[in-house]
């Protein structure tokens, strides 16, 4: 348990990504069968355990602490889990009980509702400190450490050395404590064979159309899509299981309980995800901040079903009633995708357009004035390429409208991590509100990329020479009409949102130049904004 | 003689109105009994200062010689008389010199405690407990969420993390009187024989504290020129806090960044100070050693101040002592 609690502690201080790999990649090679594999299980939320109340853990803690002093103690450290784990009066150390993993799970799985407190109580008892925190978010669901099964997946790879494509294809057909997984990754064994029904296939992806590649794109070599901007989701039914990926082989299913009602084929389709009414793009297709309804939910009520209606665009075809087709060239999946729509009642399902375009010009028009508010470009793809999962370069494109800016005041900066410890990295801004003579700044978005490390330092300088005041790790900064910084902000989007104070939440904001000659009286108000929406 | 009659909080710090001096002034003060060495505890400009050899000597390397016009040397467990009152410093385990200091007069006897510790620990004097009417705790750990665990167990993970990461400088936080030489020794005594990379802010006390008898092994100035031959990977570089937010952080190509500190026990904290690898090692008690010494002293009173008060009062309510919070002011409980 104790190198399980130790990992959880160092995935949740680890800013960088790549070093949040390495450190799954070192568990993995330290840690025996089975505890490796139920902690991968327990990070990638695989792990199927009954759940504990925050109510019974409240419980276990009174009974062995003064009211008093917990109520003082829990409003200093600001979570419940650590502050039970840290105040459970027991003498044990971390490592010291020697309880595995896998002792510990077990325990959990076989305690019946009425056991739970005792054999809690128990684990509480001889566990240490970091390893009682790992327990109680173990056992009560809330194992949130900003961990993807993307990056977990990337982890076993770099673990075996193997393509991640193969372990995606591979991971829905295992179970925890994949045994057989890891003899693989570890050449003790051969591949497991995917025993899955309906399994995910690792999907294609696209490179930014740059300059050079420009000449390239001709009606001959490539087709035209509209890249819309919903979820890449792949869609496959497979001798009577059903299931919907995203793009990252995460199975998503419970949220798109119609979508998957309508999948009454015998396949697996590549395709976006939307909100509306299949058929005609420009009418049928709802807005982004619908889409937004039914994003990231576990489940989805009879309402949000019924006035948020999800489909699917299709616009690739890999397998076909059994028959692989991903070894094809893009236009024999095209016409077999073709004649298996229209062979079929679907009712959550319509084919995205090929454009028609006979030289780049057409494609730059086309670009320049999409008919829908939720394409965010175009799709550029080889009409002879296979469909290669990962990211290949050249068959595929995709060429994004030019994001909108606004000029925006610098307010607070707050300080970055990693190779940015030290600078003042992560800067939110705002932009005008209220009636001439009595305006204020509001907030609209924060960023922390978009500038090179020549202007991070001019940024930090000018954070550190304009400080206000300061709170913990961020510092507010001068900013009035006639002294401040003006950011010019590149963002994708705009969504209605009511969690921030100005109304609006801004899509992958980022600065595009650094505005030194502007006053800040000058940036943008949130009127501007207002009218994107 | 009643204990508020001889000794009470005033806005200057802790006075002694028989005797007219202050314990730990906040403000310049006619005379001045100093516990400890830390910034908020020992100040300069007082006219007169008594405290131990040890502490008188640091004060002179921070503040420069002419800190104070008249001092004396407090000897442990040697009574001094001002003006009738009997003054006896005894060791608190806090840091190089730290003292608690009892106050007596008319058969009452009071125990300022300073900043103290009950771990061992080669870089200071071992607390003793001393019996009184009346104990002042800290409270800087007052709260049993807090509980240490060995700073060995600390410094294995470090020494782990060091052997994960071999290619990453370890940069580690630590306050520059105290904390360096404890986690230096720490490292020392479990087994870490190779040269240790120190900010520049941090050498005068080292090497005060190599004169005072306790070996720090080898240490070396974290410098620009070390850093072009590469050579700090797998590395331990020793900097002040105040370090981690400036330039200096940013000579170490990819550091790992570690903090020393009994704050190191709270998630919120741990993220706040941006720190990849907290270290528990505290300067202070905590919470089952706090409780431990007042039972110690035997007080049947006990007052309590900087840090958390409430908490330790109620435990005091709930152990049958009498206790109140001290509210005195301007002691900072991050610099531990
Ligand atoms: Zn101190
Ligand atoms: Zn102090």
């Amino acid at each position: 348990m104790r190198a399980f609690a130790d990992l959880l502690e160092r995935l949740v201080l680890t800013p960088s990504r790549n070093r949040k790999v390495e450190l799954l990649a070192h568990y993995f090679r330290d840690r025996p069968d089975p505890d490796r594999g139920l902690g991968l299980a327990a990070i990638t939320r695989d792990l199927d355990l009954p759940s504990v109340k925050p109510g019974l853990i409240r419980q276990l803690a009174s009974e062995v602490t003064d009211e008093v002093l917990f109520a003082l103690s829990y409003d200093y450290v600001g979570d419940l889990a650590e502050t039970v784990a840290l105040i459970w009066p027991s003498q044990a150390d971390d490592g010291e009980a020697e309880i595995t993993l896998e002792q510990v799970v077990e325990t959990l799985a076989n305690a019946s509702r009425s056991q739970a407190p005792a054999a809690l109580r128990r684990l509480l008892d001889t566990l240490g400190p970091s390893e009682r925190y790992a327990l109680i978010k173990l056992a009560s669901g809330g194992l949130r450490i900003g961990v993807s099964a993307r990056l977990a997946k990337q982890a076993l790879a770099d673990f075996g050395g193997k393509p991640v494509a193969e372990i995606e294809e591979l991971w829905h057909g295992l179970k925890p404590p994949y045994r057989e997984l890891f003899a693989w990754l570890e050449g003790r064994a051969q591949k497991p064979v995917s025993a899955a029904a309906a399994p995910f296939r690792p999907v294609m992806l696209s490179n930014a159309l740059e300059e050079r590649d420009t000449a390239l794109i001709t009606p001959d070599d490539y087709v035209a899509e509209w890249k819309w901007d919903g979820i890449r989701v792949q869609a496959v039914a497979e001798a009577g299981v059903r299931r919907i990926y995203s793009r990252t082989g995460d199975d998503i299913s419970a949220a798109f309980p119609d979508v998957l009602e309508a999948m009454v084929f015998e396949g697996a389709i590549d395709g976006e995800l939307l909100v509306g009414a299949p058929g005609d793009p420009e009418s049928g297709t709802g807005t982004f901040s619908d889409l937004q309804q039914r994003l990231n939910r576990k489940s989805v009520s009879a309402r949000e079903l019924a006035k948020y209606p999800a489909f699917i665009r299709a616009y690739d075809l890999l397998v076909d009633d059994g028959e692989d087709l991903r070894a094809l060239p893009l236009m024999d999946r095209r016409a077999r995708l073709e004649a298996f729509v229209s062979g079929r009642d679907l009712a959550r399902l319509d084919l995205s357009q090929l454009l028609e375009f006979e030289s780049f010009e057409d494609l730059v028009a086309l670009r320049a004035d999409p008919p829908h508010a939720v394409i965010e470009g175009l799709m550029l793809k080889r009409r002879d390429a296979p469909y290669v999962p990962g990211r290949p370069k050249g068959p595929w494109f995709k060429w994004k409208r030019d994001p909108h800016t606004v000029d925006a005041v610098l307010m607070y900066a707050q300080r970055g991590h990693g190779k940015r410890s030290g600078y003042y990295s992560d800067f939110t801004f705002g932009v005008w509100r209220g009636a001439d003579g009595a305006s204020e700044l509001v907030p609209v978005g924060k960023a922390y990329f978009g500038f090179t490390d020549a202007e991070l330092k001019s940024l930090d300088k000018f954070v550190r020479d304009n400080t206000i005041e300061r709170f913990g790790p961020v510092r507010s900064v001068r900013a009035e009409a006639g002294h401040g910084l003006v950011l010019e902000i590149a963002f994708e989007g705009l969504n209605r949102s009511s969690r921030h104070k100005s109304g609006v939440a801004m899509r992958f904001p980022r600065i595009s130049r650094i505005r030194w000659d502007k006053p800040p009286g000058e940036a943008d108000r949130l009127e501007t904004l207002e009218a994107l929406l | 003689m009643r204990p508020e009659e001889l000794l009470r909080p005033a806005p200057q710090g802790l006075y002694c109105p028989p005797g007219d001096f202050y314990i730990d002034p906040v403000r310049p003060v006619a005379r001045a009994l100093i516990t400890h060495g830390h910034a908020d505890h020992a100040r300069a400009g007082h006219g007169a200062v008594l405290a131990t050899r040890h502490t008188l000597e640091i004060m002179a390397i921070r503040y420069g010689a002419d800190f104070t016009k008249s001092r004396q040397v407090a000897e442990f467990g040697r009574a001094v008389s001002m003006n009738g009152v009997t003054v006896t410093f005894h060791p608190a385990g806090h840091v190089l010199g730290s003292a608690q200091i009892a106050v007596e007069k008319d058969g009452t006897r009071i125990v300022a405690s300073g900043d103290y510790k009950r771990l061992a620990d080669p870089t200071a004097e071992t607390f003793e407990p001393v019996a009184c009417d009346v104990f002042i705790t800290e409270a800087t750990f007052a709260l049993p969420v807090f509980r240490h665990p060995s700073p060995s167990a600390e410094i294995a993970k470090l020494l782990a993390s060091l052997r994960d990461f071999p290619d990453r400088a370890h940069l580690v936080g630590v306050y520059a009187l105290g904390k360096a030489q404890r986690v230096i020794r720490l490292l020392r005594d479990n087994g870490w024989d190779r040269p240790i990379y120190i900010h520049g802010s941090l050498k005068a006390l080292c090497d005060y504290y190599e004169g005072a008898g306790i070996a720090l092994g080898e240490l070396r100035p974290a410098t620009v020129e070390t850093l072009l031959k590469g050579a700090y990977g797998g590395e331990i570089v020793l900097g002040p806090p105040s370090a981690f937010n400036s330039p200096w952080v940013r000579r170490f190509p990819d550091p790992l960044i570690a903090f020393a500190s009994g704050w190191m026990q709270i998630r919120q904290r741990m993220k706040q100070r941006g720190v990849e690898l907290p270290l528990i090692i505290s300067d202070h008690c905590d919470w089952d050693e706090l409780t431990a010494t007042i039972r110690d002293t035997g007080a049947p009173e006990i007052w309590v101040t900087h840090g958390r008060e409430e908490a330790l009062v109620r435990w005091c309510e709930l152990n049958q002592l009498r206790a109140r919070p001290l509210h005195l002011v301007g002691y900072e409980d991050e610099v531990e």
